[in-house]
């Protein structure tokens, strides 16, 4: 029985391997999430306590980055502070202690919004067009295919930025300038080639004869699609919805170049907190925490998918 | 249930024809097997059927009304595929439902008729299990499931006992048979297996590079091939074939084969000399020493209730079913005795077989 037990199977790793290759990766996580932690860490200091030298790691925690990050305040002498009716919120206890008073909200959350509402939209409509796109290139016998997928690559071959300036004027003459429907369309000009070329590839994995039996069991094309390719992509189909979005939602240069008011996404308007009286450090970390969530959260809600891998469907090859 | 009548089929891929002006008819409740190798044609006639894939020319009659070009879904069949094509994000009371889902039918009813159906094919216990998780003998049977389930005019199936193991594709064999007797409907089955398509069918199409070779029962391609293709792909070991080069005329009831008179049924055909055949099932050969045909045994193969043998004559190696309780020395001199009455004819230049009494008897008495 101990034999057996002792026994080591070609497929099955050890107790040990098993241990070691786990210690791996939780050291792995542990290297790559240190900056992560230490922005976490920034966001719930003080001002002072994070320029300290050498950094605090043991700090009392406060809220004043958030508060700093949401709001704008102006500086007023002690004597009006205290003649103040008493603070309402932790924020305006924390802001009068600098001898400031909050003057009203900040840009940050109507820019936070433009980031969702910009990154989300194109990423949508990359995977949309890119799965319509992907599935007939892969179906149909699309005249010129090949040449049309190469030029659907080509738009990648250089940088985007390199177009810049043309889209500029060209947004300029259009009016889509500082428009999130600029940018929008602008993130899923640059995604979709993405999304064509990786969904192609899954739906090229997932055999004709479903779609086959579904037309024959009494469905259209349209059908057959949705309701038998669309279940067996979302493998893809989640995995390509997270790269697109994390390049819209992370994309700064078309960002800072095409919007500056009203359709101004995080990225390019993070940076510019630090300049709003001194070097404010807990603001700028608190905005990029905030920043990191929708990601993080989108991440974990398509694990699932991610992690499913391709169907052991119940067709064998 | 329905007839199925193929008129002129014909389906061109670019520069490749798969199918040629194939024409036939599947009687209302009769199982056809589309028998042939890989690349014949089967497959692309059995989809033309289902409306996967558009003819070229011809016409497709279900029922008496031309479904040419009427859509898949439109033509009220089912199908079964070489893979089965189970649903993997369904279990298997969602797959067998399937096809009622799309017809609109009350919740109620489809759980009454894929019960029903599961019940059938002694499947209930799994109804609620993953797909992907079944054995290749229950995806058979959900696959079958999901095409009876609809009661559809005919059943179409491509290679469905393929990529099963020989043990189990025999009980399939048996299981699909059963079913269909129970069930009477309309069936056109696919298979490169001749063991399949002969223990299932009451009719067999023989395919061959997109031609229908022969169309008849399987006695009648067995017993009487229309051609040296059938004979020689049907049967194993295949039809022997004696070539020799003569000439023969209407009513002949011999043919010489470099000299030895050998006795056949009664010719009703002229061919000018040229290279003819004479097909010879292995079963219909005796050893006679007195028989003026010998050879010299080149082998044997022991299978039990009997034996192959196989006997060099000079022209060209026959192989013989004979008991099995006589051994055979390799080397040693044998007479060969033909059953007369069995013998086909072909015209090597055309490979068709010569017209004879054997052929017309058989067909019109």
């Amino acid at each position: 029985m101990s034999a057996i037990n002792s026994a080591h199977s070609v497929v099955e790793p050890s107790p040990t391997s098993k241990h070691i290759a786990g210690a791996i990766v939780i050291l792995y996580a542990l290297i790559t999430m240190v900056p992560l932690a230490w922005i976490f860490l920034t966001s719930i200091k003080s001002p002072p306590d994070s320029i300290s030298y050498p950094p605090k790691v043991l700090f009392s925690p406060t809220l004043e980055g958030y508060c700093n990050l949401f709001t704008t305040r102006t500086r007023q002498t002690p004597d009006y502070i205290a003649a103040l009716p008493a603070p309402t919120s932790t924020c305006d206890e924390v802001t009068r202690k600098r001898n400031m008073v909050i003057a009203g909200p900040s840009n940050f959350l109507p820019r936070f919004v433009n980031s969702l509402v910009i990154a989300f939209g194109s990423t949508f409509l990359a995977v949309f067009l890119g799965t319509l796109a992907a599935y007939g290139f892969s179906r149909f016998k699309v005249p010129l295919a090949d040449d049309l997928l190469f030029f659907i690559l080509s738009t990648r071959m250089m940088p985007p930025i390199a177009v810049a300036i043309p889209i500029f004027l060209m947004y300029r003459e259009l009016g889509l300038s500082d428009t999130a429907l600029g940018m929008i369309l602008l993130y899923t000009a640059v995604n979709v080639s993405l999304a064509v070329w990786l969904l192609k590839g899954f739906i090229d994995e997932i055999p004709r004869e479903y779609e086959e039996a579904a037309m024959i069991d009494g469905y259209t094309r349209l059908q057959a699609f949705w309701k038998v390719v669309l279940p067996q992509a979302t493998t893809g189909i989640a995995a390509t919805a997270i790269f697109c979005l994390i390049f819209a939602w992370n994309e700064y240069a078309f960002a800072a170049l095409l919007t500056s008011g009203s359709a101004q996404t995080a990225p390019p308007f993070i940076p510019t907190i630090i300049g709003e009286g001194g070097q404010d450090w807990p603001a700028v970390a608190a905005g990029t925490t905030i920043f990191l969530v929708p990601i993080l959260v989108f991440t974990i809600l398509l694990r699932k998918q991610l992690l499913r891998g391709i169907t052991f469907g119940a067709v064998r090859k | 249930m329905a007839e199925i009548r193929i008129e002129n089929l014909r389906k061109q891929f670019a520069d490749f024809t798969a199918v040629q002006d194939s024409s036939f008819t599947v009687g209302d409740g009769e199982f056809l097997a589309l028998l042939g190798p890989s690349g014949c044609g089967k497959t692309t006639t059995l989809r033309m059927i289902a409306g996967l894939e558009l003819p070229t020319s011809g016409k497709i009659y279900l029922d008496g009304e031309d479904v040419t070009f009427n859509r898949a879904s439109a033509r009220d069949i089912a199908f079964v595929f070489q893979l089965f094509a189970l649903y993997p994000h369904m279990n298997v009371r969602k797959n067998i439902g399937f096809p009622l889902l799309s017809q609109g039918l009350p919740k109620a009813e489809i759980k009454a008729r894929v019960e029903e159906t599961a019940k059938l094919l002694q499947i209930s216990h799994i109804l609620e299990k993953s797909v992907s998780g079944l054995a290749g003998g229950d995806r058979q049977r959900v696959a079958l499931g999901r095409a009876i389930v609809r009661r559809p005019k005919c059943f179409l199936m491509d290679e469905p006992l393929g990529t099963l193991d020989a043990e189990f594709r025999e009980v399939m064999v048996h299981e699909l048979r059963e079913l269909h007797n129970r069930i009477h409907a309309t069936t056109v089955y696919v298979t490169h297996d001749q063991h399949e398509a002969m223990a299932m069918a009451d009719k067999i199409a023989v395919m061959n590079h997109g031609i229908i070779e022969q169309f008849g029962t399987p006695q009648e391609i067995y017993n009487l091939p229309a051609s040296m293709y059938v004979a020689d792909f049907i049967g194993s070991p295949p039809m022997n074939f004696l070539k020799f080069t003569a000439g023969v005329q209407r009513g002949s009831r011999t043919v010489s084969v470099e000299g030895v008179e050998i006795a056949l049924p009664e010719v009703h055909q002229d061919i000018a000399v040229g290279e003819l055949a004479l097909g010879v099932r292995p079963e219909h050969i005796r050893f006679n020493d007195s028989s003026a045909l010998r050879g010299s045994v080149y082998g044997a193969e022991y299978l039990g209730t009997n034996q192959i043998v196989a006997v060099e004559t000079g022209k060209g190696l026959l192989k013989a079913r004979v008991p099995a309780d006589h051994t055979f020395r390799i080397g040693e001199t044998v007479g060969l005795e033909l059953d007369s009455e069995k013998l086909s004819l072909f015209d090597c230049a055309s490979g068709r077989a010569v017209k004879s009494s054997l052929y017309t008897e058989a067909r019109h008495g």
